[in-house]
Formats: C-alpha cells, sequence, structure tokens
C-alpha cells in the first residue's frame, strides 16, 4: 500500500470555503446586467481537482483508471466527461481530474486502490485553480480577443482542451458544449481573469448566472 | 509568427506557447567525480553556437509542459523539425550542408 499521505483536505469544521473570486462578489451581480447577453460567466467554484500521473502505455493503468473513475483516458487534447466528474488529458503522463465538491477526498482512495502497485502520482490541487463557465453567442469572440489558439469549431470541436496563450498569461481552455467553454484559471490570477472577462465581453453584455 | 509543431500535443502551436531552453543532446559525464575541472566546465557551461544546423531542447510551456527537440537553422530559423527526447534526428550538419558563403574576397588569414 502506498506511504502518500492521504488524508481530508476539505475541512468538515464549519469554516467558511471562499472561491479564488470571493472579493469579485459575484453573487452579487447575479441577475443584473443586459436582458439578452453576448456572453454569460458562471463560477464553478470549490470543485475536487485531482492531478493525476502515471504511465499511458501501461494497460494496468488505463484499466485502473477505468475502474475506480468509470472513464476512459482521454488521448491527447481530450476531456472524457460523465455526469459532473471530467477526466482532461494535460500531458503525455498527467490528466486533470475534477469531481464535484467534497468527492475528492474517495476518489482519490479509490484511485489509489484500482492504481495499488503502480508508478503513479495523485495530488489534491482543488486550493489551486477553479473553473470558469462561459457561454453564450458571443463567447468565441470574447476567446478570439485574448488568445492566438484557433477556436473556429473546424479547429476547436466539443471535447477538446488545451493549455494555451490568453491574454499574455496562460490558461486551459475546455470546450464543454456548443457554445459553452470552460476556462481553468489558476486561483492568484483569478482576479486579472476577471478583470479581463469583464472588459473584453463588455461590448457584448457580460452577465454573471448562478 | 512562426507555428511550432509539438510533437507530445500533436498539432501546430504559436511560437509564444514555446520556451527555448538550448542546446540538445548533452551527455551528463557518468562518472562526475571522476571528472576534471575542465570537463566538468565544459559540460556544465559551455554551449555550441553554430551557424547553420543547432539540435535545441524546446519547452511547450503554455501547453503541455513537455520537452522535446527541435532542430533549427540558425541563419533562417528555418525549424526543420521536432522530434521526442531519446530519438535522433533526421537532419544533420552532415546530410543537409549550409550553403557556402558567397564568394567573397577575403583578406589574408592571420
Amino acid at each position: 500500500m502506498t506511504t502518500a499521505n492521504v488524508y481530508q483536505q476539505r475541512p468538515d469544521s464549519g469554516a467558511k470555503a471562499e472561491s479564488s473570486l470571493h472579493q469579485a462578489n459575484l453573487a452579487g451581480l447575479i441577475g443584473k446586467g443586459r436582458k439578452n447577453p453576448g456572453v454569460r460567466v458562471r463560477e464553478k467554484k470549490l470543485l475536487g481537482h485531482l492531478t493525476l500521473r502515471g504511465d499511458a502505455n501501461d494497460p494496468a493503468f488505463a484499466a485502473g483508471v477505468n475502474k475506480a473513475l468509470g472513464l476512459e483516458l482521454p488521448v491527447a487534447l481530450s476531456l472524457v466527461a460523465k455526469d459532473e466528474t471530467s477526466l482532461q488529458w494535460m500531458g503525455p503522463d498527467e490528466w486533470l481530474l475534477i469531481v464535484p465538491g467534497g468527492q475528492e477526498f474517495a476518489v482519490e482512495q479509490a484511485l489509489r486502490a484500482a492504481l495499488a502497485g503502480l508508478h503513479i502520482s495523485v495530488v489534491n490541487v482543488s486550493g489551486g485553480q477553479q473553473l470558469l463557465e462561459l457561454s453564450g453567442p458571443k463567447v468565441r469572440e470574447v476567446l478570439m480577443k485574448s488568445t492566438s489558439y484557433d477556436v473556429h469549431p473546424d479547429n476547436f470541436p466539443v471535447g477538446k482542451a488545451v493549455g494555451t496563450v490568453f491574454a499574455k498569461s496562460q490558461l486551459v481552455i475546455r470546450h464543454t458544449a456548443e457554445d459553452t467553454w470552460e476556462l481553468l484559471i489558476r486561483r492568484s490570477f483569478s482576479d486579472y481573469w476577471w478583470l479581463w472577462l469583464q472588459d473584453a465581453a463588455a461590448e457584448y453584455g457580460l452577465n454573471v448566472e448562478a | 509568427m512562426l507555428h511550432i509543431f509539438c510533437p507530445h500535443c500533436g498539432e501546430l502551436r504559436s511560437e509564444e506557447e514555446f520556451h527555448a531552453s538550448g542546446q540538445a543532446h548533452i551527455p551528463r559525464p557518468l562518472d562526475p567525480g571522476a571528472c576534471t575541472d575542465a570537463e566538468w566546465g565544459d559540460y556544465m557551461f559551455f554551449r555550441d553556437n553554430p551557424r547553420g544546423l543547432h539540435h535545441e531542447l524546446w519547452n511547450h510551456v503554455a501547453g503541455c509542459r513537455q520537452f522535446f527537440n527541435a532542430t533549427r537553422n540558425t541563419v533562417t530559423y528555418e525549424i526543420l523539425e521536432t522530434y521526442l527526447i531519446g530519438t535522433k534526428p533526421q537532419f544533420t550538419e552532415q546530410a543537409a550542408p549550409l550553403i557556402t558563403t558567397a564568394t567573397r574576397e577575403q583578406g589574408e588569414k592571420v
């Protein structure tokens, strides 16, 4: 069995959890703004993020991941999802697993049990990053302003996810549905991304959703 | 803007996603303790600066964050290939010699 120190990292003592955009008071902006906004933003906060690493060419690794999660290992630049759980390719030996908040401890234990004996790593990175979901007819315009990566559906179909340069910084863009995109942002950049999004989406109208 | 093929991502990406990390294929001495100061200094600090083909280490920092190798012509900045670490380059100086400099009148060698 692993000697890694696996423990419940989410406080259960009633400590108040705040997202990295707490200061922006997004909750107070819900329902304000234009009637038919071009872009709607939703904060997917306080989810469980796990970084999984292992040997993609090892059938035992793929089988173990499938057994623990019920998801196939995604190939390069892709994303697989089931309900609220998603598994994304981050590199040749690295994946990002996002599960509903509170499930990360149980999922990590299940992964470690299914992958016992293999050369792997599971790290809880929930506190370091979060998702912003953008939806609406003008999201692609906002993305085109911000990144040099080609976001046309021919090049960026649903289910694709890429790490790229975005507004002079870096993040991961995930295309989850037609007209729905997710940005995986670093905690310390949250404020910057929120300011950038407000500016870039101002001409189309930006609404905050719950 | 240059587009560079990332062998891990399997597609062309813009140059700003990458970071060049110097010369590739530098073998570490197997027994550093047995090196002379000159040998260790060579390994540690001294790099080739060729005019022509150069094998380089690049990092796709904004994407998959993996290192890979590239063969680049330092005269034209043409990137001839990118290949995984641990594999051999297709293009080498011998296989594709540099176009010789024009028959310019040269002074006496001193």
